[in-house]
């Protein structure tokens, strides 16, 4: 105990004596990040509505979806290297892939499991299909796409770290150096302020998610 | 007004839903659509909305053949009620009253007063507006699901097994303020139910489906001292008095005052007394007779509004069933 | 495999096919051990997480508790988490073990929760009424009609293991990350690319065979299944 306890604080030492080179991985880090999971999220949720439209695109989409979230995310950024080789790009791309997965998959489930009695009324009362998108499937599978915004999020936050094994920067620098050196204070610090991140992340998609979604009261939306 | 012109309707996999079916259901009426399962009544009522099409055959809403009209148009000037009810639960119980009001483009504030006036039609307290309908029982959340069919004002409103889900307590006062909600709105209904109980306390008219077809398309006291064939007859089942005791109003068989002014003294404590020993005119002959029975008179006086307009005994009752030809 | 056979394979698959014929020996060895990696933690994690799920049913304040925490194991990164615990379990599988424990108890746990809770009121109330205690409804009503989703939690977090597992060759632990790191290390797209399909096949068969069991178990649970073929075949065997 004593040991983690002393850790902790040389951990949190290290990064106050080198907060310049922090800043400059945290925002690497961020950068990775946040360009690959707005870019998923821009792409995933429209491609989810579209398939969630057409029958056949559906089911191929959920399979290949289900299927290439239990690929490692340490396979996919290997896998860059030998596509793109080194640097920001194949980082980008492959946590890109990676982040798509679950806000697509999401998207697609949210949108289907809107109850059926309630597409009915809205169509009866003679809403287009546009409006019953817009007004009713889309504020009612909002939740669950967030819950796959906020999922993707986390993980990708973890998974930028790899990033660092093909030269795409961010907080890993820290950790798989500080493992190598074996330099625990640095590993903390490099570890530490990437939980940080992703619980921030997370709880800044929860704050956005109640802003935007009047989805009824808060309780009905505590999912276990 | 809707007309239902030799409709027959084939699903894409080759079952027939409808076969030739033809009948009209007058403006301001209430007609039940009944017959068991998989008999084509939701699918007929759904031909209306044009949530589905007929494979022949036209249905002209008030006047005009549907297939004419532009589907979503269409769709917004007739309220529509399912069993699933189909609240939008991320809306508040105002928001979804609001939904074709504001789908047709109406200013705020005569959706905000139309959504006022609804609750109270629907005896819903004005703080319900702002919750949301997950919060509320099944009966509360099919009141705000009629209130959301009628709030663009439509002249025809269809309703799909709209009491199915419900508790039998819950259906019977749901079913009765409904009744009472008819006849202050003037709109052609077009009712859906797998009983007939239901069909005969809620119709004006009432069109008994059998695969497809309609079998008898009848009042409902033709329907029950009438029935056309064996089919009817089985789907109206046991205790057709007592159904029928349950139809009439006691207005149909109640003698009027005059006739017993001189019997004055015979009459129970009644008139200006306990509600118990008098009887609506609107109240069933059922209940009419189950008061007769409980109360020490032979005669029950009807009162309406304070005043009493008739009197009711066992022989009018027995009288007015010799006459209708049934024991 | 003879040159010959080679030959009928389209060209650019055969480098691959032919790194795999020259380590077939390696890889295998490399594979068992990414599996007893996989195993040992599934064998110590599956035993706690479901614990911590049944208890955790008895106090909500409880369960809000350890389910957030076990939300919060899984923000650490990897990587980190392996560092970490190096200085105290030194090199190897062993802090890549503990590691893998803790990923895995946020599927686990919420899954055996969720399955334990879902179970409907009328099901534990008809329990109540035949006289069962309090643990015989637990052990006779609810774990065997939650344990479809428990088991998906299972799956969930064997994908996990089985994916981080990789990562934990970076701190000794063995297994087929260390052709990866060996790969990107060397440049060797070859080594690179057939070390990540064999850890994603490893993932995927684990996935699919879990799911087979799950859905046995919801047909014997009565539920109606949209069957994949692996279920029918079982089932046909019976």
């Amino acid at each position: 105990m004593a040991g983690v306890i002393s850790t902790s604080l040389s951990g949190i030492r290290y990064l106050l004596d080198n907060l310049p080179e922090f800043w400059q991985l945290l925002a690497e880090h961020l950068v990775l990040v946040v360009a690959s999971e707005i870019i998923a999220i821009s792409i995933a949720v429209p491609l989810g509505v579209i398939a969630a439209r057409h029958e056949k695109l559906k089911s191929p989409i959920l399979s290949v979806g289900n299927v290439a979230q239990t690929v490692p995310p340490l396979a996919i950024i290997a896998l860059m290297f030998p596509i793109l080789g080194l640097g920001f790009l194949p980082s980008f791309v492959a946590l890109f892939i990676y982040a798509l997965l679950p806000v697509l998959v999401n998207t697609i489930t949210g949108l289907e499991s809107v109850d059926e009695g309630t597409i009915d009324a809205a169509k009866g009362m003679g809403m287009t299909q546009n409006e019953r998108l817009t007004r009713i499937r889309f504020p009612l599978a909002l939740p669950i796409i967030f819950a796959g915004i906020r999922t993707s999020t986390v993980i990708n936050v973890g998974t930028a770290y790899l990033a660092f094994f093909i030269g795409g920067g961010g907080l890993g620098a820290w950790v798989i150096s500080g493992i190598n050196l074996f330099n625990m204070p640095q590993v903390f610090a490099g570890a530490i302020s990437g939980a940080v991140l992703a619980i921030s992340l997370d709880l800044l998609l929860a704050a956005v998610e109640s802003r935007l979604g009047n989805s009824g009261p808060a309780s009905a939306q505590v999912a276990a | 007004m809707i007309e239902f012109e030799d409709i027959t309707k084939v699903y894409a996999d080759g079952t027939e839903a409808i076969d030739g079916i033809n009948f009209t259901v007058e403006e301001g009426t209430t007609t039940v659509l009944v017959g068991p399962s998989g008999c084509g009544k939701t699918t007929s009522m759904k031909l209306v909305n044009r949530l589905e099409e007929p494979t022949e055959g036209t249905v002209y809403v008030n006047g005009t053949d549907n297939q004419e009209l532009d589907k979503i148009d269409l769709r917004r000037g007739i309220g529509y009620v399912i069993q699933e009810i189909g609240l939008f639960d991320h809306l508040t119980v105002g928001e979804n009253i609001a939904t074709v009001p504001e789908l047709v483009g109406w200013d705020q504030s005569r959706i905000d007063d139309r959504v006022d006036e609804l609750l109270e039609l629907m005896d819903l307290s004005p703080e319900y507006r702002d919750q949301y309908p997950r919060e509320l029982s099944g009966g509360q959340r099919q009141r705000i699901g009629v209130a959301r069919a009628l709030a663009a004002d439509p002249d025809i409103l269809l309703m799909d097994e709209p009491f199915g889900a419900l508790d039998p307590i819950t259906r019977e006062n749901l079913q009765d303020e409904f009744l009472q909600i008819q006849d202050r709105i003037n709109t052609t209904i077009l009712f859906v139910t797998h009983s007939i109980d239901e069909a005969l306390k809620m119709g004006d008219r009432i069109a008994i489906f059998d695969v497809g077809e309609v079998v008898q398309y009848d009042t409902p006291a033709e329907i029950l001292s009438n029935p056309k064939n064996e089919f009817v007859e089985n789907f109206i089942g046991e205790n057709q008095t007592f159904k029928q005791l349950s139809i009439t109003p006691v207005r149909e068989v109640m003698d009027d005052p005059q006739a017993y002014e001189s019997a004055e003294s015979e009459v129970a404590p009644a008139a200006d007394g306990g509600e118990y020993y008098s009887i609506s005119p609107d109240s069933s002959l059922q209940v009419g007779l189950t008061r007769l029975l409980s109360i020490e008179h032979t005669t029950l006086p009807v009162v309406d509004g304070g005043e009493v307009v008739g009197f009711l005994t066992e022989d009018h009752v027995r009288s007015y069933f010799d006459s209708a030809g049934e024991p | 495999m003879s040159a010959a056979h080679l030959g009928v394979v389209p060209l650019f698959i055969s480098p691959y096919l032919e790194f795999v014929v020259q380590n077939v020996d390696q890889l295998f060895a490399r594979l068992i051990e990414h599996i007893l990696i996989t195993a040992e933690t599934v064998l110590i994690a599956v035993p706690i997480g479901v614990s911590l799920g049944v208890l955790i049913t008895y106090n909500d304040r409880a369960a809000t508790a350890v389910l957030w925490l076990a939300g919060i194991a899984m923000t650490i990164p990897s990587l980190a988490a392996f560092g970490l615990l190096v200085p105290f379990l030194g090199i190897g599988s062993d802090p890549v073990v503990f590691t893998l424990i803790l990923y895995s108890q946020l599927p686990v746990i919420r899954n055996t929760y969720v399955g334990l809770t879902g179970v409907e009121e009328a099901t534990k109330e008809a329990g109540k009424g035949l006289g069962m205690t309090r643990q015989q409804r637990l052990r006779r009503i609810q774990i065997p009609m939650a344990l479809p989703i428990i088991l998906a939690g299972v799956r969930n977090a064997v994908v996990i293991v089985v994916g981080v597992a990789a990562v934990g060759a970076y701190i000794g632990a063995g297994g087929l990350g260390e052709f990866i790191f060996n790969g990107i290390r060397q440049g060797d797209s070859v080594m690179i690319v057939v070390a990540t399909i064999i850890v994603s096949l490893l993932a995927l068969v684990a996935d699919y065979g879990i799911a087979t069991v799950e859905q046995l178990l919801r047909i014997r649970n009565g539920e109606q299944v949209e069957q994949r073929a692996s279920t029918q075949l079982i089932q046909k065997a019976r």
